[in-house]
């Protein structure tokens, strides 16, 4: 027998199941009013005094088969304007980083109005490009998914994780395509062509 | 020179053993849901290892009480009175303080509150289904609540839920983010539930199942289940800190 570890292990995942809306998103459940502060409805405290460019990133979340999820949720997580996350030193204090949004029961379309991020450094002094973290749930999906969104009007060629893609095409699933001034179409597409890819980070 | 041992390093890699299988036939939702190909593994970085924080101040008084909750605490709901509570720890055996757990489950009857659920058994006028908590400085949390009823539900021809209430964690960081599901001890529809059975290790399995916990039940009132969830931790290292002077 050997000495046993001190460390413990994660709780397994099961899935959010059909009705993740009720806990996470209670009016969007047809339950309005149930807090009287619902969390991540928005990642602005006052989207009037926040740094940086407003934007909209419309899109949707895609099965196997081609079909818009009508029951996905997403949780996006960035930093501001100025490349700094909300809670740390010198962080815009109009925002704080964090979203929650569904695929509209009726269409399958999310949106998720935010800032757009800026770069910041990471270990070793590697500049990320700007970019959004996602993870996303809904029934079938037994552990979240974590994604990226980038953005093709930004310089992604340095990026450390975008280069650490194999396969090039498949780079331009983690990349928002611009739509119109402020306005980007990210879908996701959990398999078959185009399949976005996932992180296992 | 002083040096000590921090945990700032990067989150420890993601044992996937342990989790369900992403695609699984037996959840047939799953066999479209789940991405075919491998997922690009990398080092967390400051995108995964910072979270959003949530304060006490944007919580109410009832919301980790169901039982009064979605009346405002005029009128409490139908069922087995239980009180859920536990710890949250993570990789390194570490306490989480102050975070947010948000629950959801359906009602005594197996019905949730939600615009999509039309199973027969009815709505309880006093039952929302509903709660959130921060854990304390120790990473305790409770809530109030009453046993949901299982459900049957489209997948194979005669499917039913165990008894279960869905759970969302933060933690202090984006890459820490979970949600799994609590069971109850001796619920015999654990065994049959594709959904359970997406994880293939059974000692994982049982420990999504919350025992009776007759120690916090109060007489007269209610049962206790304890659940304790471990979040994803971060590689501890050697941190070399110069003193002042030297």
């Amino acid at each position: 027998m050997t000495q046993k570890l001190d460390v413990l292990q994660e709780t397994p995942s099961q899935t959010a199941g059909p009705y993740v809306h009720i806990g996470l998103m209670p009016t969007y459940a047809g339950n309005g009013g149930y807090y009287e502060e619902e969390i991540g409805t928005t990642p602005f405290v006052d989207e009037s005094k926040a740094k940086g460019e407003i934007i909209e990133i419309v899109g949707s979340v895609f099965d196997g088969t081609g079909w818009a999820l009508r029951d996905a949720l997403i949780e996006s997580w960035q930093c501001d304007a100025g490349g700094v996350f909300p809670g740390a030193d010198g962080a815009d204090p109009a925002f704080t980083g964090h979203c929650r949004f569904a695929a509209d029961a009726v269409t399958g379309e999310f949106t998720l109005r935010t800032v757009k991020p800026g770069s910041y450094k990471g270990r070793g002094g590697t500049v990320s490009a700007p970019h959004i973290s996602l993870w996303v749930v809904a029934r079938g999906i037994n552990i979240g998914l974590n994604t990226r969104i980038y953005f093709e009007d930004e310089a992604n060629d340095d990026d450390p994780l975008l280069n650490r893609i194999e396969q090039r095409p498949r780079v331009d699933t983690l990349i928002a395509k611009k739509i119109e001034d402020g306005k980007y179409r990210f879908d996701i597409r959990l398999q078959g062509q185009d399949e976005t890819v996932f992180l296992d980070l | 020179m002083t040096s000590l041992i921090t945990d700032q390093g990067p989150l420890i890699p993601r044992n996937r053993a342990i989790h369900p299988e992403p695609y699984d036939p037996a959840y047939k939702t799953s066999v479209s849901r789940s991405p075919n190909l491998p997922l690009l593994s990398m080092e967390s970085s400051p995108s995964e290892e910072t979270g959003p924080t949530f304060g006490h101040n944007k919580l109410g008084a009832l919301d980790n009480n169901l039982i009064l909750n979605w009346t405002k605490g005029a009128a409490p709901a139908v069922g087995e009175r239980i009180l859920m509570h536990g710890r949250v720890l993570d990789e390194n055996n570490r306490p989480v303080p102050n975070t947010l757990i948000e629950i959801w489950q359906a009602n005594a009857g197996g019905r949730y509150r939600h615009k999509k659920d039309t199973y027969f058994a009815p709505l309880d006028p006093n039952f929302g289904g509903c709660g959130r908590t921060i854990t304390d400085e120790n990473g305790y949390y409770e809530f109030l609540t009453v046993r949901p009823g299982a459900y049957p539900w489209p997948n194979r021809a005669n499917d039913w839920r165990p008894m279960h209430i869905h759970i969302s964690i933060y933690g202090h960081s984006f890459g820490q983010r979970l949600i799994t599901q609590m069971y109850f001890e001796g619920d015999p529809l654990i065994d049959h539930c594709p959904i359970a059975a997406t994880i293939k290790d059974r000692s994982q399995l049982d420990r999504l199942v919350a025992p009776l916990d007759f120690s916090k039940s109060r007489p007269l009132d209610f049962l206790a289940y304890k659940f304790d969830i471990v979040l994803r931790g971060r590689r501890q290292t050697m941190f070399e800190n110069k003193l002042e002077g030297m």
